[in-house]
């Protein structure tokens, strides 16, 4: 599904990530866990081509293509899905009516006819219940004035209704009280299935408690320094990363 | 691949698509601007006495008034005895269908994409086409006369209305009400002239499109609606004129009268040639309308859509005279490249109970420059009047300008005024976030847009609604999935 071979990409000429090399099995979870400004976010803003980041080395392949040389809504189109960090707010342009656009321009990507009001309708719903997503919230402009929940509770609606291949959760959890938590990580094992692979960004052990990984990567320092099973998530849990990084150091002193 | 700010600079200079000139033999007057052409545009229109006396009496309003000073934009100097104030399409002998009109002349009407023949069938709008001062065809006017509903060219009322167009003319916007009024005043070619009587809802939108044609020819029309005793009219005007390297101006007039519970809703969308991209040629847009609320219980609506014009200034305003009347203005001003805007409105509440609503969205992209400008006066006679304000300005890219002067003026302590403003940016991180879901920059650009604009364009009849919106994607590239 995801291979990253050796993946370099800096931002305003600072080095952010220094050879990433990572392989995602279609269907499985894989957790990516790490110090603040190790680069986790960085890799989800790489892999979803946002263009203030450079890729100086190395090259992404999904589904057999080369994702680096696709624009963003192609590689959305291809089935690459971002949950934002920090869902952006749009006045103005209602929830529903974006969903909709954003849609059926996958649909048109795909060659398939756009969606029926009907269908489309239907299709919400559905999507909806399945998630726990507020009727509520599908009128109002998109993200405008939504609660820090409700932002990533919509994340996880467009993730429902856009069915992509491959998503990526880039600190879904920051910011969510117990039961919001609950109520996202819910939606997501609904949502996955054996066609779907999930990339899951956390601080925490917390989330992977609700979201069961089938692998847990340590990054640190613009690389994969550690991988292993959801076991090493509690251990860091329990010991932190300071152990992992003298580690590292020690290496490089080497 | 293309990143977002080169989409944003190629969609804001995206070049006119109306910019075609027709080939008809003109009657076109020599340039220049005094007494003796006020003389000959008043012969050639068979006028009056009287109103070749109100012409003149404008002219000399026009020699005593000089250009304001006040406005955000550098007023370019305007050469007035360098224009041609005459310019009519030769064959001029009566129509019956459009069958005889020339068919250069549909030929454009086509290219505009305002096909009579399919207008009159399908949307049934009574279209009063204004071709170079020239009112060339009107429709639906045998429909209206059943109703006693008056739809006709400005000059075809002076013949056959004297006495109403005699009652009204310049009662809401004077000949000495600015330079550009009594320029107009002075040297007006034709128009539409509009009466409701009581009682009468006008059964279909009233529309009037108007093109400027002929090189260095100004376009000066009035137009003057009535709405007599609890009677209704929504009129729509929309402009567009081909691409020229000179500038051309646009001095045009429009007054409203509104009686006795009577309402009018007024929508234009403008769509005059803008200049090319770095600011040369494009119209000066430079008009004078203004409602008055005569009666009590009366309402005057004003809806525009400006996408077009070189420099667009003009403030569509409403005077509350009748108690309890209402003013409304909805205006969305879009500039890009080098065009400037310097519109708003001015609502002034005179009669008791009166109430006004302002909804401005500017729109900036390019090195587009916008200002709202708008004044809100209560007189001390307007107990309880009240007024809401909103202005709103949306900026593309970094390098255009946009500003607010709001004047609030009351003389009334138990007046409400309110105002709200808001700046916003489409910003970098709303385009990416709307690309990560598989929606290309230009059409996030234009739903970004299109939502911004909602609420006005939800104020305009439907098919204007759908010709603003397609305007808006023309002017902005894409439009909403």
């Amino acid at each position: 599904m995801l291979t990253i071979k050796n993946l370099h990409a800096e931002v305003e000429g600072k080095k952010i990530l220094k050879g990433i090399n990572l392989e995602i099995p279609k269907g499985e979870i894989h957790a990516i866990m790490g110090p603040n400004g190790s680069g986790k976010s960085s890799l989800a803003s790489v892999l979803a081509g946002r263009d203030n980041y450079e890729v100086t080395e190395g090259e992404v392949w999904f589904n057999g293509k080369n994702l680096l040389e696709m624009s963003p809504e192609d590689r959305a189109r291809e089935g690459v899905f971002l949950a934002f960090q920090y869902p952006v707010e749009i006045p103005g342009v209602s929830n529903i009516n974006f969903l909709k656009t954003a849609v059926n321009e996958v649909r048109a990507y795909k060659g398939l006819p756009q969606l029926e009001a009907k269908e489309f309708l239907k299709l919400t719903k559905e999507k909806q219940q399945l998630v726990d997503f507020n009727t509520n919230l599908m009128n109002r402009s998109l993200n405008e004035g939504f609660s820090g929940g409700e932002k990533k509770r919509n994340e996880i609606f467009q993730l429902a209704m856009l069915n992509p291949s491959l998503a990526i959760l880039d600190e879904t959890d920051s910011g969510l009280d117990i039961d919001a938590l609950r109520i996202v990580s819910n939606g997501v094992n609904k949502l996955r299935d054996a066609e779907k692979s999930f990339v899951v960004i956390t601080h925490y052990q917390r989330l992977l408690e609700y979201i069961v990984p089938d692998f847990v990567h340590v990054l640190y320092n613009g690389r994969i320094i550690k991988t292993g099973t959801k076991e090493l998530a509690l251990e860091l849990e329990e010991k932190g990363y300071d152990w992992l990084k003298e580690a590292e150091h020690q290496k490089e002193s080497v | 691949m293309m990143n977002s700010n080169e989409i944003i600079d190629d969609i804001a200079n995206k070049e006119y698509e109306f910019g075609f000139t027709t080939d008809i033999e003109m009657d076109i007057a020599p340039p220049g601007l005094n007494e003796d052409i006020i003389r000959f545009i008043s012969a050639k229109k068979n006028e009056p006495e009287w109103l070749l006396e109100w012409r003149l009496k404008g002219f000399q309003a026009f020699k005593k008034l000089k250009f304001p000073t006040w406005q955000h934009f550098e007023l370019p100097e305007l050469d007035l005895q360098s224009l041609s104030y005459w310019a009519a399409p030769k064959q001029k002998k009566q129509l019956n269908s459009l069958d005889e009109v020339d068919p250069e002349l549909l030929a454009t009407f086509d290219k505009l994409g305002i096909s009579i023949n399919e207008q009159k069938a399908l949307t049934g709008v009574a279209v009063d086409v204004v071709f170079d001062s020239v009112s060339v065809v009107t429709t639906f006017k045998t429909k209206l006369k059943e109703l006693g509903v008056i739809f006709c060219s400005f000059g075809e009322a002076v013949q056959e209305y004297p006495d109403l167009v005699k009652k009204y003319l310049g009662t809401v916007v004077p000949a000495s009400d600015n330079v550009f009024a009594a320029l107009n005043s002075a040297v007006f070619s034709d128009g539409s002239f509009v009466y409701i009587p009581k009682g009468v809802r006008c059964p279909m939108e009233l529309s009037t499109y108007f093109r400027i044609n002929a090189q260095n020819t100004g376009q000066f029309e009035r137009t003057l609606i009535v709405a007599d005793d609890e009677s209704y009219v929504s009129y729509l005007e929309g402009c567009t004129a081909p691409m020229r390297d000179e500038n051309q101006l646009h001095a045009a007039v429009v007054e409203i009268v509104a009686l006795e519970k009577a309402e009018v809703k007024y929508s234009t969308v403008q769509n005059w040639y803008p200049g090319d991209k770095d600011g040369k040629g494009g119209i000066f847009n430079f008009v004078t309308k203004r409602g008055i609320c005569k009666g009590a219980n009366s309402k005057i609506s004003w809806t525009q859509v400006e996408t077009g014009s070189a420099i667009t200034w003009k403030y569509p305003s409403v005077i509350l005279q009748g108690d309890y009347s209402e003013g409304e203005f909805y205006s969305v001003a879009v500039v890009r490249n080098k065009q400037i805007a310097d519109t708003g409105t001015k609502i002034h509440h005179i009669g008791k109970g009166t109430k006004s609503r302002i909804i401005s969205k500017g729109i900036s992209a390019g090195h587009g420059d916008n200002s709202y400008r708008g004044l809100v006066s209560v007189g001390p006679r307007a107990e309880n009047a009240r007024n809401f304000t909103q202005c709103d300005s949306l900026l593309i890219g970094n390098q255009c300008g946009s500003h607010t002067f709001p004047y609030i003026e009351s003389r009334n302590k138990s007046a409400m005024i309110e105002h709200e403003a808001t700046t916003s940016k489409i910003g970098e991180d709303q385009i990416f976030y709307l690309n990560a879901r598989g929606i290309d920059t230009e059409k996030a650009v234009a739903l970004i847009v299109n939502g911004y604009v909602k609420e006005v364009l939800n104020q305009l009849p439907m098919e204007f609604a759908v010709e603003a919106q397609k305007l808006l994607s023309i002017t902005l590239e894409g439009s909403v999935g």
